[in-house]
């Protein structure tokens, strides 16, 4: 049964500027940031994709586009995960927003804007989450230096 | 910053009888802070795992004194850091640190607290001396309860043996 | 010479979602990020309307240790310590779904031994985490005796698992392909003794709160949230169970020995906070019920899988052939070599779905780690438990999310 809802993805789903593969058992489905939003919908309410698992930021600095912001997605009447990515450059790094679908995305987007960088349209707080105010740069960039710590008291002497 | 000295001097000339009595008064007020310490759990991370461990039984450190746990750094004596001290924590584990009156102890937990432990990166902050004093060093990932009760009687013996200036800044 | 106030010597690390000025009817008060009750480094600013919580702004990240970038600096193996101290209450669920993250990447098959006696410790990890949590949110309602009784049995748990791994708390006892070593003998005779003193000691905290009006009272419709919101906002484990929907990836997508094992998933009714308490004890009885199986269904044989691309040869050999000395150097130095390609490999966690995205590129080191973590993914539902009850069921509430720091901030 979930190998029907996977093939009957396979066939709907994938817009027709996108591609889709298995990884490792799951479905893969690479589309472009426009039609991002309105994938996710189709996800949502044809297939019942009704649990947002994650979203994160894969950074590939020496391709164009840079980053690769990727989706997952859980059905709980089906019992299957899907991924879902695309791809976004550097000079322009926004996606859409899921948190109109979904309450989950507001605190994971957040995440992923504090360590990549990446800008969700729509999404009403885009504040710091898992770092603090004043801290300048997105850590889990490729060119993020690790030991690069911007201490917000002045250590003792 | 580092810790204000009370510079010792006596207002007398230190007379043998002076000193003898000095020392007595800093004996029974060492021996009475010592088994009355009301710590602070500073608590953020795993070490908190055997912090609760370490208060309850079998580990029990009732048994030394230190047993309540005051969570107003106004009414607590001893600063116990309890796991990993971030950027993001730092500015707050100071504030905490100033509203507690002397005389007052830091205890680090861990070996996060103690020198930021195998987190060597842009949040943890390498060991929480870098912000506060500390007193004692509990090494260890989580140190067992047995490591913390040792360092808990260790810290008893130096609250034991060093001076309590409780009148005036030398007596 | 102005004088440094407070405000300039210490930053603010957080931004405020309201500010006091906005809200002249209420009062806004502070909760955390170093309190007693937010188990851990959370910070609260609810804004009251007397006693009533209108809105609550939940700051996370106090904790933030920045997993994801130290891990991308460590071999494969390297940096099992790490994965640990996501959730600390229970390291050894961690540590078993990196590793069959990394062997799924690898493509390699644990023996039968080894996926049974995962799953043994999987359970025993759970008991371990529920424990924990019940215990420090009854004892933050007032009830210190079942706090020290529910650690009095962790603490057993935690000598017993200190006699096969080496620690109490932090275990890092998965490798890739294996476990680190087998069971020494007599174990599973004094694990045995530990559920039976286990059971014991939970049916006199059945007795001492199931049907105390004091703590029914302040549990019972605390909190609420329908199965529906839930979903909506990302809630799994034991908070999603308590609204009514037997969600258990444990029964929905089985992993490790979890399909061959008879056990039922409790659920609540209403998703309050007395369902969640009660849900986390029949989970733990549920644990000792499957524990039982698995002693009886353990299977002999060898730990590690006979693979050399992941598993340490044996140190005898190490130490006469040349070519294990190489295999060990180059596994330890390098680290094992995964394959190009990327997973996601979710296993059911106390508190929800852990799931582990790991991208490599080929070589011994992750190219990308990300956990996707259920008390995260908690913190940014909690206002919808908190917002409309009273300040002081915020700690009840809190307690029954059952947020670990470490696996919230990563």
């Amino acid at each position: 049964m979930t190998a029907a809802v996977v093939d009957l993805m396979q066939q709907q789903l994938v817009p027709p500027a996108g591609e889709a593969s298995l990884s490792h058992g799951m479905l893969v489905v690479v589309v472009p940031p426009a039609d991002l939003l309105g994938t996710v919908r189709r996800l949502k309410s044809e297939f019942g994709f009704d649990l947002f698992l994650d979203v994160t930021a894969v950074d590939w600095p020496e391709r164009t586009p840079r980053f690769d912001v990727v989706y997952h997605f859980y059905s709980t009447a089906h019992m299957i995960r899907v991924r879902l990515k695309t791809r976004v450059p550097e000079a322009e790094p926004m996606v859409d927003s899921l948190v109109p679908l979904y309450g989950s995305a507001n605190f994971m987007e957040r995440e992923c804007h504090d360590m990549y960088g990446i800008v969700f349209r729509g999404n009403p707080d885009l504040r710091p989450i898992l770092l603090y105010e004043g801290f300048v740069g997105h850590p889990l960039r490729k060119d993020y230096p690790k030991l690069q710590e911007q201490p917000l008291v002045p250590y003792r002497t | 910053m580092s810790r204000p000295t009370i510079p010792i001097r006596p207002a007398h000339a230190p007379t043998p009888a002076f000193e003898y009595f000095s020392t007595k008064k800093d004996e029974f007020v060492g021996w009475a802070r010592k088994f009355s310490l009301f710590p602070y759990p500073f608590v953020t991370a795993c070490c908190a795992m055997e912090f609760m461990a370490v208060s309850s039984t079998p580990y029990d450190t009732d048994r030394f004194g230190a047993a309540l746990p005051r969570f107003s750094p106004r009414q607590s004596d001893l600063l116990m850091v309890v796991g990993t001290l971030t950027h993001k924590q730092a500015p707050v584990l100071l504030r905490v640190y100033e509203q507690m009156c002397e005389p007052k102890w830091v205890m680090a937990f861990g070996a996060c607290a103690t020198s930021g432990g195998f987190y060597q990166n842009y949040a943890a902050v390498a060991g929480i001396d870098k912000i506060i004093p500390v007193d004692i060093y509990v090494p260890g990932c989580p140190p067992r309860p047995e490591t913390v009760i040792d360092a808990i009687m260790k810290l008893q013996d130096r609250i034991a043996g060093s001076r309590h200036p409780i009148i005036t800044g030398s007596f | 010479m102005t004088m440094p106030t407070v405000e300039t010597r210490l930053p603010n690390p957080v931004r405020p979602a309201f500010e006091r000025g906005e809200r002249d009817d209420a009062v806004i008060v502070n909760i955390g990020p170093s309190h007693p009750a937010t188990h851990g480094t959370i910070q609260v600013i609810a804004a009251l309307d007397g006693e009533k919580v209108q809105r609550v702004d939940v700051h996370c990240g106090y904790l933030h240790r920045g997993f994801e970038k130290e891990c991308e600096d460590h071999t494969w193996h390297n940096l099992i310590p790490y994965v640990d101290r996501l959730n600390y209450c229970s390291g050894l669920i961690n540590d078993f779904a990196y590793c069959e993250a990394v062997e799924t990447l690898m493509d390699v098959e644990i023996t039968p031994r080894c996926r049974y006696l995962r799953t043994l410790l999987s359970e025993y990890s759970r008991i371990a985490d529920h424990l924990t949590c019940v215990a420090a949110s009854l004892m933050e309602l007032g009830a210190m005796t079942a706090f020290l009784y529910l650690v009095m049995i962790r603490d057993y748990i935690y000598e017993h698992l200190a006699d096969l791994t080496g620690a109490r708390v932090t275990y890092t006892y998965g490798r890739i392909g294996g476990l680190a070593r087998d069971l020494p003998a007599g174990w599973l005779k004094r694990l045995g003794e530990i559920l039976d003193k286990y059971e014991v000691f939970v049916g006199r905290i059945h007795g001492l709160m199931d049907r105390n009006r004091i703590f029914i009272d302040r549990t019972r419709d605390i909190g609420v949230i329908s199965t529906a919101d839930a979903i909506n906002w990302g809630f799994t484990g034991p908070i999603l169970r308590s609204t009514g929907a037997p969600r258990d990836l444990r029964k929905d997508a089985p992993y490790l020995a979890y399909a061959e094992l008879d056990f039922d998933v409790p659920v609540g009714i209403k998703g309050d906070n007395y369902d969640r308490y009660y849900v986390r004890m029949r989970e733990m009885d549920e644990s000792v019920y499957m524990i039982r199986q698995l002693m009886d269904l353990l299977p002999e044989g060898p730990i590690n899988v006979d693979d050399r691309r992941c598993t340490l040869p044996e140190k005898r050999l190490v130490y006469t052939e040349i070519e294990s000395l190489i295999n060990h150097f180059k596994l330890i130095m390098d680290g094992p070599d995964v394959p190009a390609g990327e997973v996601y490999a979710a296993h059911e966690a106390p508190n929800g779905e852990l799931g582990f995205y790991l991208v490599s590129t080929g070589g011994g080191t992750p190219y990308k780690f990300h956990v996707r973590s259920p008390s995260f993914v908690h913190m940014g539902g909690v206002q919808r438990l908190l917002e409309g009850y009273q300040l002081a069921d915020i700690i009840p509430t809190f307690g029954s999310v059952n947020m670990i720091g470490g696996e919230c901030d990563r």
